[in-house]
């Protein structure tokens, strides 16, 4: 099988690692062969934050350079402007449109730029938007956005929707598995 | 069995199955996981050393002693420890010890981009490169055999895309290895002149030996495919590489240092056209092109940064691959990383860029209070310079300049290399204040313990370094402490402290936002009728208070409710609900 390259963006403390290890786990089960590369140190610090996560028969490099990645998940508006250009021409940008000022915008020295979407939207780019916030929220907690997107990713993947749930089960605690369901479900019927 | 694991955890793996019985590291990115994984290990004996030349220096006595042992660090800590390697390489070693550094090319998480390989070279000490997890775990327990076959450390050199990427790795059993017998030898162990002169004999024998290792070792290897085009390479490159280049032949050197000279001349006599990818600096290709072997390298490549396939792709064959048109009419602002919500050094900072001081910095966390809006520190090179450089801004400047200069350290920075340069400040009377920012934690590389802390890698209680006392003992009369959240009192015991015509030490003391022991409850509104629109609040740099349509707004996602605004705000704005 040609390789899968999936690049997961986001808000250093947005929980994108979680995200990663849990396709990371998915096409392990499959039987494939898996690269996954994260950031550590400085760059988690509320900074922008980047994952990779790579499966196919044989994967070589860990990394995605621009233009390289079938799908992009971001879990911020900004951050999905950012990362654009590393998704291949006929790639997808799932994109929770969740805003998070970069301290830049806080301190009033730069402005948040509000028009990417309907930008990239006019170049006719793949682009899947979710409200991940409102959805996590509908399935009972802001702290599901996590599962939702994965929920979205899981319906934009070549790997059957059972792993996905048998993955999620395995890796939430049991009391909260109704509500990461129910979060799982919006994301993927979106 | 498979697992997928991170390269620093194939390092560790191979460590536990290697029989190593004593570890010992300073925390540094990307190599901090590498000795976190083997603390989990009660089979192995492991701590948190002050600096990475103490951690060196224990591993030494392990191997002389007749352990397995192990250090690992990131490039800059090989700076710290150079003096015991280049000796080592002299005494040779009992028990094998293997050195493990990892490079940060890119600099994700450094203050440099300083390429190790040279110090393998220059100590004449061995190196391995692996490329993925299964190579990580694969070559550290090789190293060991080849480290007690050789009478030699070896050095296993990392990066960041290789310590911080996960891939499978076969899991295998640890075979527990009996301590070598030791025998006193002074004329191996203790180095003065007339032994190491005898020794320095024994180093380049050696080196003629681990010259032939290279030559037939599997760790290096080819693979021919297309003669067309022949790609020397090592590390992650060689996974670049390979997928930028399928039809191309390869040597793929798994040991660096020494390099194989016949096994490269064979090579390229193979191919019509020779290249060396390596990132950082020629290292590799310098060694070619000594042989007299035509080859390209840095003529295509840079010496900064890192490699990707596509530039590889687009470099040798010329390949441009069609990106995405995303060019935005609006600018993208930026996202540096900024000081956590509730961090206790933001409280420090707002006050020393308030009294507008000279800072020098060091590395840690709190090197972010260099960046807007905080923007205090003036200087920061490495670990432990602050206090150094205040003194010798102090003497380039004169005593006056000392009353508007502080230097700011954090703890275990100041375990690590501070205490020296404050001791050279009394003994040298120096009359400059250090701040010791003291959150109770390492933090930067993600909560270690360290020996002001009072707990070792294991949690276990320990004796805990009294900073006040240390202080007072090497001189300074003056030591005073804080709560930097107290912004009123900090600014006063700093201007005290500045003015004082003599060396003091404030420790500002509030432990880390993020420390489990540390709950901070409630969430901080604006009482938007007695908010004046100052704009003092927004000083501090929380990335939970932002300017909002003409007004000031608290995201609660935010907000921890730590409080520092509450002391900020002249106006009693600030109100803090839900406790
Ligand atoms: C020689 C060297 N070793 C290790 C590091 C990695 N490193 C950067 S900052 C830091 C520790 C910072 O801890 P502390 O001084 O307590 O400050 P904090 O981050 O907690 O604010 C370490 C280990 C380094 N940069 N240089």
């Amino acid at each position: 099988m040609a390789i899968t390259s999936i690049m997961i963006v986001g808000v250093g403390g947005q929980g994108t690692l979680l995200a990663s290890k849990i396709l990371g786990n998915v096409a392990v089960s499959q039987g494939y062969d898996v690269k996954l590369s994260e950031v550590h140190g400085m760059a988690q610090r509320g900074g922008s934050v980047v994952t990779y996560v790579r499966y196919g028969d044989k994967v070589y490099s860990p990394i995605i350079a621009p233009a390289g990645a079938d799908i992009v998940l971001a879990f911020e508006e900004l951050e999905a402007s950012r990362w654009a250009n590393f998704c291949k021409k006929d790639g997808t940008l799932i994109v929770n449109t969740q805003r998070i000022d970069p301290m830049p915008v806080v301190t009033g020295a730069k402005n948040y730029p509000l028009k990417t979407m309907n930008e990239l939207v006019e170049k006719q780019i793949k682009l899947i938007p979710v409200d991940a916030l409102a959805l996590a929220k509908q399935a009972g907690t802001v702290k599901a956005v996590n599962v939702v997107l994965i929920g979205v990713l899981a319906k934009s993947s070549n790997i059957p929707k059972e792993v996905w749930i048998e993955s999620i089960k395995n890796t939430v605690p049991e009391r909260f598995l109704e509500m990461n369901m129910k979060a799982f479900e919006l994301g993927y019927n979106v | 069995m498979k697992e997928i694991m991170l390269g620093n955890e194939g390092v560790a793996r191979g460590v536990f199955e290697a029989g190593a019985t004593v570890v010992a590291s300073y925390p540094g990115t990307p190599s901090t996981e590498i000795t976190e994984t083997i603390a989990k290990h009660n089979e192995i004996y492991s701590e948190w050393a002050p600096n990475e030349k103490v951690a060196m220096e224990v591993v030494i006595g392990a191997s002389i002693a007749g352990a397995r042992s192990f250090t690992a660090m990131k490039h800059v800590g090989l700076n710290v420890c150079a003096d015991p390697l280049f000796t080592v390489s002299y005494t040779g070693i009992n028990g094998g010890l293997v050195i493990a550094v990892a490079d940060d090319p890119g600099m994700h998480s450094s203050q440099n981009e300083q390429d190790s390989r040279h110090y393998a070279m220059s100590a004449k000490i061995p190196m391995l490169e692996p490329s993925d997890s299964q190579e990580a775990k694969d070559f550290t327990k090789l190293a060991y055999e080849l480290s007690e076959k050789y009478d030699v450390p070896f050095m296993l050199r990392l990066h960041t895309r290789v310590s911080h990427s996960r891939s499978l790795v076969d899991v295998g059993e640890r075979t527990e290895v009996p301590l070598k017998e030791y025998k006193k030898d002074i004329n191996k162990y203790v180095m003065m002149p007339g032994m190491a002169r005898k020794r320095h004999v024994v180093v380049e024998e050696r080196q003629a030996a681990l010259q032939e290792l290279a030559e037939q070792t599997e760790l290096n290897y080819i693979e021919m495919n297309d003669t067309k085009i022949g790609i020397i390479c090592s590390g992650i490159c060689y996974q670049y590489a390979k997928e930028a280049l399928p039809n191309a032949s390869f040597l793929k050197l798994g040991m660096i240092y020494p390099l194989p000279a016949k096994k490269i001349a064979e090579f390229a006599k193979k191919v019509d056209k020779l290249y060396v990818i390596e990132e950082l600096d020629p290292f590799i290709e310098t060694f070619v092109k000594a042989q007299g072997i035509e080859v390209t390298g840095k003529d295509l490549f840079s010496v900064m940064g890192e490699y990707s396939v596509e530039m590889i792709a687009k470099a040798i064959s010329g390949t441009n691959i069609e990106t995405l048109d995303v060019k935005f009419e609006e600018e993208l602002p930026p996202r540096p990383p900024v000081l956590c919500p509730g961090c206790p050094h933001r409280g420090l900072f707002y006050v020393l860029k308030k009294l507008k001081l000279t800072v020098t910095g060091d590395i840690g966390c709190y090197t972010l209070g260099a960046l807007s809006p905080l923007d205090s520190i003036d200087a920061c090179v490495c670990m432990g310079a602050s206090i150094g450089m205040s003194l010798g801004m102090e003497k380039a400047r004169g005593k006056d300049y000392a009353r508007k200069l502080v230097a700011v350290i954090g703890d275990s920075t100041f375990i690590h290399s501070g205490i020296t340069g404050l001791i050279d400040v009394v003994y040298n009377k120096g009359t400059s204040t250090v701040i010791i920012l003291d959150n109770s934690i390492t933090g930067m590389t993600g909560h270690q313990h360290n020996p002001s802390t009072g707990f070792t890698i294991k949690n276990e209680p320990t004796k805990q370094v009294d900073l006040v006392q240390l202080c007072k003992a090497i001189g300074v009369e003056r030591v005073r402490v804080v709560d930097p959240f107290d912004v009123v009192e900090t600014e006063k015991v700093i201007k005290e402290e500045v003015a004082a015509d003599e060396p003091s030490v404030i420790i500002a003391q509030r432990p880390c936002a993020l420390l489990k022991s540390v709950r901070y409850t409630g969430k901080v509104t604006v009482n938007q009728d007695k908010c004046t629109k100052c704009k003092m609040c927004m000083r501090i740099g929380c990335p939970a208070i932002a300017w909002k349509d003409g007004k000031i707004m608290i995201d609660h996602t935010q907000c921890n409710g730590c409080g520092l605004c509450l002391n900020v705000c002249k106006f009693g704005a600030m109100e803090k609900v839900g406790e």
